[in-house]
């Protein structure tokens, strides 16, 4: 915090003061005014930060010195350290392309994960041991041949092209894929050797290889991810080694066509091994096979489906056909049934008609066609017309009605009367014209 | 599979974003950043220019940008589009287009500020909307700086004036979002400016009181910004539109075409391409005139086919541009005394914006403040940085300290919750030995609290002292030269007196309130004594008093008097 340097003298105490612990308290500070801080600036950033996580001021500072203090550590987590093997030790670093650059430097552990960071770090470490001078002092021999290792892996390693080459030929990082009688995990084995196969890819992140509760699309997506896969494998690094210029031409050439020859080779075998695993997984893949039964019972659920609706579907069919056959029988015995009943009141009422008439003609005869003495045949003639006309137009419930009513008066004039208020009605409801009528009309 | 990461050849990105400060003037823009080394440098763009007109241009379906397009003012003057950073945001009805009426003139096109310019083959003029034109701007900055840089630009901080309103900082954010680039922060130039002082060396700056004056193209800005520990604290703000480099080219424009006229009885001023041209290169004159004491100007086929040739010296300019310097000074004087304060209370003025250069600002300015004032421009300050790049380097600054936050983070740390702090009023310090009532402060007024500050005193005669902690007042006291001081010591050496003055104005302070008192016993002779005073957010205030290296103290709290918050 700010610190204001000003050296000058203070008063002396005055003579007769005192107070409790050398302290007193006189007034508080005047009221202050709000303002607006600029939020700019490393300062306005240490308050903001105080003020957000309300911290004191030497609070914040034992908190930001502790945080520092752990970033350091971070760094140093990682730190590589792996004792050599007698074996690495005696190596010869004319054979450097065999040697294995990561445990040269002590980082077989890392292999290709190893940052450059790390290799920087691994390298220092390394060269701080072995150094020739350093082994001269301690009174071995002079002997640098792993110290020419060391400078060899760095110089591969160190390179980002050079060591793409050799991560490529790099078996030691590779996991073989598990055999059939391989007992664990399927998931946990597999999973594995497509980590360390994800190291070749070109497009990264590559997705993972997951477990039996992996969604079907997620499956999908993995194997498409790994028939298509896009490696930057080469084999450069297995290269016969090209003579030098000054040496026949000819020879190097036909060195320089048999190493592309063999680095086509090993891709087109790689990229076929490739196949053949991610094939070889697939076939023993559990997943798939779950996710065709899946499929499968889904698709048949849903044929089974239709085939119980059609079924219900033939069956309603039929009750309904055999209701309609059974209603139609119904109908037509009942038809029948009423067909003969009409029949039967037909000819009653047709007998009634017919006795009716009788009875009218009857009247007619008895009333002695309404003149007295003989009656002459015209009369009759134009007597018998009229009721014929009467007969013939009048209905046959109309016709019972009179009949009966001529029954009931004899007697020539009140047949007659009958006959005229019969004929007038008609007439009146205009069943009969007025001049239709010959005697029975009222005029 | 997750454990693998991207294979050697293509190293993983670096974590860290590159960010850039942007000073987004009126006239001129800058682009800064900052390197590795913590230094904020400006950025050239392809031309060179570390001042970026802001100017756009355009001619058939070529766009042209910066100096290119400032040169198109005089043959393509309708289709150029200058000084618009003022129009964004704003509705057409309360924008100024004064200075636009040499250049595109801005339409009304529904409410919206735009500009009718040709931008095909076929010469039909479609309207551009200001934030369309804001954004093509900040597009061509960004570029600039990722060519410089070489790598994406992952954010940036760009300065406004203090008066841009919400409305305005909302446009310009969207613009640059337009333009795809993220706005970590919107500062304010003369804090920027402030910054970009204070973060030349990494000690905790002092407590000082700056006057920042901000002479732009167009306008003039000056304000009061308390420093306290590295925090700013704007005080009062003062505007004026009117006021800027515009108004010293015009003043050599009328000097060189009244000089025009006489020879050739032709005014330049009359016609557009003449004026143009005759701005353009009396603009160049201007600036000669800052370095050196005399400057040509010479054009050819000025007006009616005539060429041009002058000198001008600075004495005359001067002479004839002494009316705006007379403004700005008044600009000056008149923010001081709207913060209620003395010009005596000013420790350091900062001139910043390219106007800035001019050396007769700097001495009149130089003149009313006391010699102890320090004026931070090129012509009275040889460690004065550039003041055109001020707020680029301020904002790059910033942008560098705040690059690894969260947007969340950037929100929260400049919500008002935590901008908003209370600050004292009153000053507080210890008295000491000397004459009555002279006192040392340790927290100035307008200091945020929580505060905390510490201060060593000598015990000279050892035995028992007293630390007495008072409010103090400052006090102006006019003296006549031939009388002797008064004795009266305060706490800086602002009491030195000014002999070209007939009144002797000092600054003093006086002891107005005692807060606590605090015994030490026993001191040895010649000790120090470490005292600390500690202002909590409740004003609250707590005071240890220690003898350096040894076992005496004191300590206690006065109770604060608002409320905690």
């Amino acid at each position: 915090m700010a610190s204001v340097k000003s050296l000058r003298p203070l008063p002396a105490l005055p003579e007769g003061w005192s107070a409790e612990s050398n302290f007193i308290a006189h007034a508080p500070l005047s009221a202050s005014v709000h303002r607006k801080l600029e939020p700019v600036g490393p300062h306005f950033l240490a308050h903001a930060r105080r003020k957000r996580h309300s911290r004191t001021f030497s609070e914040d500072d034992r908190i930001q010195a502790s945080q520092n203090v752990k970033s350091v550590e971070d760094d140093d987590v990682g730190e590589i350290s792996e004792p050599e093997s007698p074996l690495l030790l005696q190596r010869d670093p004319k054979d450097w392309k065999n040697q294995d650059h990561y445990a040269v430097l002590g980082l077989s552990k890392y292999r290709y994960k190893a940052t450059d960071e790390q290799i920087k770090k691994a390298h220092r470490k390394k060269v701080l041991k072995h150094h020739p001078d350093k082994r001269a002092a301690s009174g071995a021999t002079e002997d640098d041949s792993f110290f020419k290792c060391i400078q060899k892996a760095m110089e591969v390693l160190s390179d980002p092209a050079r060591r793409r080459q050799f991560d490529s030929v790099d078996e030691d990082a590779n996991r073989d894929p598990p055999t059939k009688k391989a007992k664990g995990n399927f998931f946990k084995l597999w999973s594995v050797v497509f980590e360390s196969e994800a190291r070749f890819s070109k497009n990264q992140p590559v997705p993972k290889f997951g477990d039996e509760k992996s969604t079907e699309q997620a499956v999908e997506e993995f194997y498409n991810f790994w028939y298509n896969f896009d490696s930057w494998r080469t084999f450069e690094y297995l290269d016969e080694d090209v003579p030098d210029d000054n040496e026949n031409r000819d020879q190097k050439r036909s060195v320089e066509r048999k190493n592309k020859a063999s680095r086509t080779k090993r891709k087109t075998e790689d990229t076929a091994r490739l196949r053949k695993l991610v094939d070889d997984c697939q076939n023993l893949d559990t997943r798939i096979k779950a996710f065709r039964d899946a499929k499968k019972k889904q698709r048949n659920a849903k044929r089974d489906a239709r085939d119980a609706e059609e079924k219900r579907v033939a069956e309603e069919a039929r009750i309904k056909a055999e209701e309609d056959k059974k209603r139609k029988e119904e109908e037509e015995v009942a038809a029948k049934a009423s067909k003969e009943s009409s029949k039967k009141a037909k000819e009653a009422a047709k007998t009634a008609v017919k006795k009716n008439k009788r009875v009218l003609k009857g009247s007619v005869k008895d009333a002695n066609y309404f003149v007295s003495g003989i009656a002459s045949p015209d009369v009759i003639d134009k007597v018998l017309s009229d009721v014929e006309l009467i007969i013939a137009k009048i209905d046959a419930e109309d016709l019972g009605v009179f009949a009966k009513k001529l029954e009931a008066n004899k007697g020539a004039d009140a047949v007659k009367a009958t006959y005229l208020a019969q004929a007038s009605g008609m007439v009146s409801k205009g069943l009969i014209k007025a001049g239709e009528l010959k005697i029975l009309t009222s005029a | 599979m997750s454990a693998a990461p991207s294979p050697p050849a293509s190293p993983p990105e670096s974590d860290s974003k590159t960010v850039i400060g942007i000073a987004f003037g009126n006239t001129n823009s800058s682009i800064a950043y900052t390197s590795p080394d913590g230094k904020a440098e400006v950025i050239a763009n392809e031309e060179g220019d570390r001042q970026i007109p802001s100017v756009l241009s355009y001619i058939g379906s070529e766009e042209y940008h910066g100096a290119q397009a400032k040169s198109h003012l005089v043959r393509n003057a309708k289709n150029t589009v200058c000084y618009f950073r003022d129009f964004l945001g704003k509705s057409f009805a309360s924008i100024d287009p004064t200075n636009s009426h040499t250049s595109a003139h801005p339409v009304d096109v529904g409410g919206t500020t735009s500009f009718n310019l040709q931008q095909t083959e076929d010469e039909t003029a479609t309207p551009v909307s200001i934030s369309e034109i804001t954004t093509r701007h900040l597009l061509r900055l960004k570029d600039s700086a990722s060519d410089f840089l070489g790598s994406k630009i992952g954010g940036a901080v760009i300065t406004v004036p203090t008066d841009f309103t919400d409305a305005q900082r909302s446009a310009l954010i969207a613009a640059a979002k337009a333009a795809d680039l993220e706005v970590l922060q919107i500062i304010h130039e003369p804090v920027a400016a402030c910054l970009a002082y204070d973060a030349r060396n990494n000690t905790i700056p002092t407590d000082k009181t700056i006057l920042v004056v901000d002479l732009g193209g167009t306008r003039c800005d000056a304000a009061v910004v308390s420093s306290r520990g590295g925090m700013y604290t704007i005080i009062a703000t003062a505007h004026d539109y009117e006021l800027g480099g515009l108004q010293l080219d015009q003043v050599l424009v009328d000097h060189f075409a009244k000089e025009f006229l006489k020879r050739n009885k032709v005014d330049p001023r009359e016609d557009a391409r003449s004026l143009a041209k005759l701005k353009l290169e009396a603009e160049g004159t201007k600036r000669t005139l800052s370095l050196g004491n005399s400057a040509t100007i010479s054009i050819e086929s000025l007006a009616g086919g005539y060429d041009f040739h002058s000198t001008v010296n600075r004495l005359r300019y001067e002479m004839l541009a002494k009316k705006v310097f007379d403004q700005i000074v008044g600009l000056a004087e008149s923010v001081v005394t709207k913060a209620e304060l003395d010009l005596l209370d000013i420790d350091e003025v900062i001139l910043s914006g390219g106007t800035s250069h001019t050396p007769k600002i700097a001495s009149r300015l130089a003149q009313i403040f006391p010699v102890t004032t320090q004026i931070n421009a090129p012509a009275t300050s040889a460690v004065a940085l550039n003041p055109s790049e001020l707020s680029a380097r301020g904002a790059a600054i910033q942008a560098s300290l705040i690059a690894e936050f969260d947007q969340e983070d950037i929100e929260q740390s400049t919500h008002p919750a935590v901008t908003v702090a209370p600050h004292l009023v009153k000053s507080v310090g210890v008295v000491i030995d000397g004459a009555d009532d002279s006192f040392q402060t340790l927290l100035e007024a307008q200091t945020a609290v929580p505060a905390r500050r510490t201060a060593q005193f000598i015990v000279p005669n050892g035995g028992d002292v007293i630390v007495k902690i008072c409010e103090g007042v400052r006090e102006i006291v006019v003296s006549k030269p031939e009388a002797k001081p008064n004795g009266v010591k305060d706490d800086d050496d602002s009491e030195e007196e000014e002999e070209e003055e007939a009144d002797v104005r000092n600054r003093v302070f006086k002891v107005e309130r005692v807060v606590a008192e605090a015994a030490v016993r026993g001191v040895e002779k010649g000790s120090k004594i470490e005292v600390t005073l500690n202002v909590g957010s409740d004003l609250a205030l707590s005071v240890a008093a220690r003898v350096v290296g040894g076992q005496q103290g004191a300590r206690g709290t006065v109770e604060g008097t608002d409320k905690k918050e």
